[in-house]
Parts: structure tokens; C-alpha cells; sequence
């Protein structure tokens, strides 16, 4: 019997993992950047990171069931003759009719109604579906101003100046040719069938002294009665917050890497712009400085999933949530009855992000109209009030257990932080110490 | 929608309802401007020292005429649906942005961004017009006498702009569906912007659009066509150098 080495095991690289070879190959046989939906999918720090530290023998909680913890606010209250009032401080996040079809954007404005919360239009410009159906609609003011028209100006409930989003600050919408249908086309003043790639910024305006006047335009034309949101992505949350601000914002709305898309190159989606977390206190921090915090409101989004993202991003400052992808997820995107269907497309329920397309088995990111039958507006906003309604009740639940009678009470003395990161990033202490990472010269 | 002809605007007259911004707020005149309502006998109006004024009659929604008398700044017109307006005078950045029907007509020079988004109508400046005129055009019909600044007609989606002067650089780039015509030099065409072939159908076109812009003394044949090549409508790798 001959004696043989012992074999090391085979080593894969950290850096050269699998995913990052597949990635290599698909480029060189494929000769594109690879493109797809959703929003930065590695780890990030995140409101898992935080922990809510509950009352004690010096905070004293509220009962569970019986005491009052309201959760309604106000938005646009700062110049707007007629500022929305919500029920929930969770809104929908804006999703254009062309990525979203007819039938998900109609379930949207159901669900959103029945919770007493807004709903977004998106970079295809107003449908009757969602217009219907939405009791609270916010229209947006994109650099592509499709389908942009003063009549739906004025039928929205308010207007938000589209800057950026968390998935990509600095990139423009884009809409594969699969999901140029007629209508698309039509409500976009494009040939049907081509790529559409919308510009990365507004046609008429650049810079906050100039958007100060585009906002006065607005106003002008709506007779000051709509508030004016003004949404970028996380990139420069404190500086951007502050002209937002001087720029005549009545809200400000900030999408972190974590915000989903239709569709942009992963290249772009996973390293561009900062985590939804290292947003918020910068964020707020320009509000406190410019004696604007709670008169102009904050609304941050990108990675929202519960009611603990909630009420931890309430605590720091914020004035609501906004919610995209869990929505969708809500209505059934990535909903395992349709594992067969993932799998045939080379993928699995829970990881289909091809959004742009348009061969999304759950019937949301489709224009396809048999695709699109498999979702029923009326039980997909059923579905998505509910789980709004279990958001918000499980942010009450955190809100009492502080002896809080309001969500809004929640402050940054309700949390502690995991990891020196999350600690760095949402200012509060790491857990077990008194240390807040960059404070007091530390 | 019929397309809209410009009639020499009325000058001081009885009938207009003049609104003098030395004397009154933006504010007002928008406000008044919005409560117009169909058959409205307040047909005629006359706007007096604007001095540069952001957001001058901005979304009108009726056709009326609008005599300015004197310049603007940004945004004058935006998104007018019917109003004939007449800028007697220079007008700033974005001057009928996403308009949808009516008319602007400027008698001096247009900013940057001048008919940006425009969906419908027609904006005629009699000067020159900035960077930028016609960007991200949905529909609208432009005419400018004098000579264009470069980046013109980017992302242009539809309609017709045409241009009695020269054009800038980098016109039509990445331009979509909307037919340009000019009559001088152009110093360069953007990514996917060719000239075309005039066919008697053009010339007809742009017949008609010097027509309704009152525009004399100019044939058709003067002018060369621009448009998309189409070449970059879906992606192709080796198309990258043009992007």
C-alpha cells in the first residue's frame, strides 16, 4: 500500500466566489451588463442592527390593548393649502404603470385606501386604475415627465419632484423593449417595442436654485394647494435634506440603496448610494439644524419589512416610511405557488428579480395581459391592507412597550445598536455601553 | 386638435383686462388666469411690467390671448393648454415647458430649455433660442427665426422644431420620433441623429409650419431634415461607443 499526501480541500476564492464567476462568464458571453429589478441585495447594516430597549423602572409602558398610541401625520404642512393627512405613517412608494401592470398598480390604490395611506404614480405617468382606486395619490415629477400633464396635477393629492432613487442616485428609469406595449407606448410618447431609458435628470432645471423655482412653478400652476415632496436617493442625505429644504420642499424623501427599481444595471444597484440607515440621522440632523424638523416632513424608504423598521425609523427622527418592494410582495410578487413557473425561467421564489422582463410569473412586473389575470386587484389590496394594518400594530406594539402614546414619540433614547457600525450610522449607543461611535472625540 | 395659427395679438385695447405686476402679485394673475372658466367673456389679457418675473401665466387653461409686455424669467407658459401668449420681450429658462396646446410666441431671445417636454402647440421665437430648445419634446411644434445653442432637441420624442438659423452642437441627440429642419449650418449632430431625405410630404409639413408661424420670404427647399437613425432604439454592445 502506497502512501498518499493528505489532500487539502478544494478552495474557492472570497473575492472570486461563484456568484462573482458566474457574473464574469454571463458578461463575456452576453457582451451586457446585467440588468435587473429590486434593490441592493447584500448585507447591509440595517434596522436589524438596532434594538428597542423597552420600558424600565424610569419609563413606564402603556397597556397593549387598551391605551390610545396614535399614528396618523401629517404631511405638507409646511406651505400646502391642502396637506395629506394619513392614517399610518407607512405609504406606498412610487412604481410606474409600464414596469407595475394595470391590474398591481389598481391593488395598490385599493390597499392603500383601505389602510388610509397614499399611494405613488411613477415614470409612466397617471393611470385611471390607480387615480380610481387611490384615495391619497402622490403624482411624480420625473426627469422623463412622461405622460406629465397639468389636468393630472392637478387630480393628484400632491406632487413629488423625483431627484433620485436609493437604487440608483444619478441613473435614469429604464424600461426594456418586452414591456412597451401599445398603451405604454402611448402614455409615453414612444415607439412600441424599443428600450426606453429615460434621462437622469429633469430637462428644464439644474440645481437647487433653479428647483426652488421649478417648485414655485408648481405651486403657480396648482394654486399652492398640493404639497410638494421633493425624493432623492441616499447619497449626500445631509446636504440634499438641506436644499430640499431651502428649496421650498414641503416633505423630503430619502430612498436608500436598499429601494428597489424596475430595472438598472447591478452594477449600479449594489454600489451606488449609501444603506437607509446611514441616511436618517444625517438627514434629520439638517431638518434639527435648519429648525425644520416635524414642520418639513421626512419620509425615508428602502428596506422597509415590518412594523420594527417602523417604529425604529420613527425613533430617528423620521416622520414616515415609505414602502415598495414589501408591497409588491404583499400583492404576491415572488410567491412560491408559482415555483414551477421561477424555476422554468431559470430561478427560484424569493430571487426573481427580472422585472424588466416582463415575463414575471406573479403577474405584477408584466404588461403581458394573460400574466397580468393572475393578479385580482380586490384580494391583492385586501392582502397588502392587512399587511400594512400588521405593520402599524406591531409599531404600536414597540411604541407602548416605551410608554409612548404615539409613534411619533418614539425618540432616539428608545434604541441601542448591535454592532459598532449600526451604532456610527444610527447615533445611538452601542449596546451595553454608553458609546455612540464619533461622538465626544471617540 | 386643429393646429393652432397665430393671429396678430390685439394691442392695448378696451376689452383686455390688464394686470400690472408692479401693483399686483404673481399670485393674482395665476389665480385670476385659473378661475377663467369656458365661454369666458375675459378673452383679452395684458400683463405689464413683468421685469422678470419666474412663472408667468402658467398653466392657463382656456384660449385666451395673453400679451406680456416686456421679459420673463423661467418657466412663462408652462404648461399652457390654449392660451395664445405673447411675450413682447426676452424669456428665460423653460419658457413653455410641457406645453399642451395654444401658443407662445416670444418677440426677443428664449433661454435655455425652451419648449422642454412640450406635448402640443406650437412656441415661436422670433430670436435666437439657448442650449437645449425642444428637449425631451412629446409634441409640440417649435419655430425659432435665428439660430439654435447645442444640445438641441435631446431625447426628442415627437413633433417638429424648426430652426430658420444654425444650429449647435450635438443636435438631436439621442433624439426619437421628432423631425428637425434647419435652414443653416449645423455644427454637429449628436449619437443617432442623421440627416434625412426632404420628401414632398416634409415639404408640405414644414409649408405648414412656417405657415402657422406667419414665417415669409422662406421656401421649404432652404432647409435639410434631421431625425433618428434608430440605430440605438435596443441595446447592441457594439453600439457602446455611441452612448
Amino acid at each position: 500500500m502506497t502512501y498518499r499526501n493528505p489532500p487539502t480541500t478544494p478552495r474557492k476564492s472570497a473575492t472570486f466566489d461563484d456568484y462573482t464567476l458566474s457574473e464574469i462568464r454571463r458578461a463575456a458571453a452576453t457582451g451586457i451588463y446585467d440588468i435587473r429589478g429590486g434593490g441592493a441585495k447584500r448585507k447591509l447594516p440595517h434596522f436589524d442592527d438596532l434594538l428597542v430597549l423597552g420600558a424600565s423602572i424610569s419609563r413606564y409602558p402603556l397597556e397593549g390593548y387598551r391605551e390610545r398610541c396614535d399614528t396618523g401625520v401629517v404631511l405638507g404642512s409646511r406651505h400646502a393649502k391642502k396637506p395629506i393627512e394619513l392614517k399610518i405613517p407607512i405609504t406606498i412608494a412610487g412604481m410606474s404603470f409600464g414596469s407595475l401592470s394595470g391590474p398591481a398598480k389598481e391593488a395598490l390604490g385599493r390597499g392603500a385606501t383601505l389602510a388610509g395611506t397614499s399611494t405613488t404614480t411613477g415614470d409612466g405617468g397617471m393611470t385611471e386604475e390607480e387615480r380610481g382606486h387611490s384615495k391619497v395619490l402622490v403624482y411624480q415629477y420625473l426627469p422623463s415627465r412622461y405622460g406629465m400633464n397639468p389636468r393630472d396635477l392637478r387630480r393628484a393629492d400632491a406632487i413629488e419632484v423625483v431627484v433620485g432613487q436609493g437604487a440608483k442616485p444619478g441613473g435614469g428609469g429604464m424600461l426594456l423593449g418586452q414591456k412597451i406595449s401599445d398603451r405604454v407606448a402611448e402614455m409615453r410618447t414612444l415607439p412600441k417595442g424599443i428600450d426606453q431609458r429615460s434621462a437622469s435628470r429633469h430637462p428644464d432645471w439644474t440645481g437647487p436654485d433653479d428647483l426652488e423655482i421649478k417648485i414655485l412653478e408648481l405651486r403657480e400652476i396648482t394654486d399652492w394647494e398640493k404639497p410638494i415632496y421633493v425624493k432623492v436617493g441616499g447619497a449626500r442625505p445631509y446636504y440634499d435634506t438641506a436644499l430640499a429644504v431651502k428649496s421650498g420642499a414641503d416633505v423630503v424623501v430619502i430612498d436608500g440603496m436598499q429601494g428597489g427599481t424596475a430595472a438598472t444595471q447591478e452594477v449600479f444597484i449594489e454600489n451606488v448610494g449609501q444603506p437607509t440607515l446611514a441616511c436618517i440621522r444625517p438627514a434629520v440632523q439638517a431638518l434639527q439644524d435648519l429648525g425644520m424638523h416635524r414642520k418639513v416632513q421626512l419620509i425615508v424608504s428602502g428596506g422597509i419589512r415590518n412594523g420594527a423598521d417602523v417604529a425604529k425609523a420613527l425613533a430617528l427622527g423620521v416622520d414616515a416610511v415609505s414602502i415598495g418592494t414589501a408591497a409588491l410582495v404583499a400583492l404576491g410578487d415572488n410567491d412560491p405557488r408559482w415555483e414551477a413557473d421561477y424555476n422554468e425561467l431559470g430561478t427560484t421564489a424569493g430571487a426573481y428579480d427580472d422585472w424588466h422582463e416582463g415575463r414575471d410569473p406573479a403577474g405584477i412586473t408584466t404588461q403581458d395581459p394573460e400574466l397580468m389575470k393572475r393578479v385580482d386587484p380586490i384580494a391583492a389590496g385586501r392582502r397588502l391592507a392587512n399587511y400594512l394594518k400588521v405593520m402599524t400594530l406591531e409599531a404600536q406594539t414597540i411604541a407602548r412597550a416605551c410608554g409612548k402614546n404615539s409613534l411619533h414619540n418614539l425618540e432616539p433614547e428608545d434604541l441601542v445598536a448591535l454592532t459598532i457600525e449600526a451604532a456610527a450610522m444610527a447615533g445611538v449607543p452601542l449596546a451595553g455601553t454608553n458609546w455612540i461611535p464619533g461622538k465626544n472625540g471617540f | 386638435m386643429p393646429a393652432t395659427k397665430l393671429s396678430k395679438t390685439a394691442a392695448h385695447d378696451n376689452a383686455s383686462r390688464v394686470f400690472d405686476l408692479d401693483a399686483m402679485s404673481l399670485r393674482e394673475l395665476n389665480q385670476a388666469l385659473h378661475k377663467l372658466t369656458p365661454g369666458s367673456n375675459e378673452t383679452a389679457w395684458e400683463v405689464l411690467h413683468p421685469k422678470g418675473s419666474h412663472s408667468v401665466a402658467v398653466g392657463v387653461d382656456q384660449p385666451v390671448t395673453i400679451d406680456v409686455r416686456g421679459s420673463v424669467g423661467y418657466y412663462c407658459g408652462g404648461m399652457n393648454d390654449g392660451a395664445a401668449i405673447t411675450v413682447h420681450g426676452s424669456a428665460g429658462p423653460g419658457v413653455g415647458e410641457n406645453m399642451m396646446s395654444g401658443s407662445i410666441t416670444i418677440k426677443g431671445d428664449a433661454s435655455q430649455y425652451a419648449g422642454a417636454t412640450g406635448r402640443g402647440g406650437l412656441l415661436v421665437i422670433e430670436g435666437n433660442a439657448s442650449s437645449r430648445c425642444g428637449i425631451s419634446m412629446k409634441g409640440i411644434d417649435i419655430v425659432v427665426h435665428g439660430n439654435i445653442g447645442h444640445m438641441s432637441a435631446f431625447m426628442a420624442q415627437s413633433g417638429n422644431l424648426v430652426v430658420l438659423g444654425d444650429a449647435g452642437d450635438a443636435l438631436g441627440d439621442s433624439i426619437y420620433e421628432a423631425r428637425l429642419f434647419v435652414r443653416g449650418k449645423v455644427d454637429s449632430l449628436g449619437a443617432d441623429c442623421i440627416a434625412k431625405e426632404m420628401r414632398p410630404e416634409h415639404l408640405e409639413l414644414l409649408q405648414g409650419l412656417l405657415d402657422r408661424a406667419c414665417v415669409t420670404g422662406v421656401k421649404p427647399a432652404e432647409f435639410k431634415r434631421y431625425g433618428s437613425a434608430r440605430t440605438l432604439y435596443n441595446f447592441n454592445i457594439d453600439n457602446a461607443d455611441a452612448y
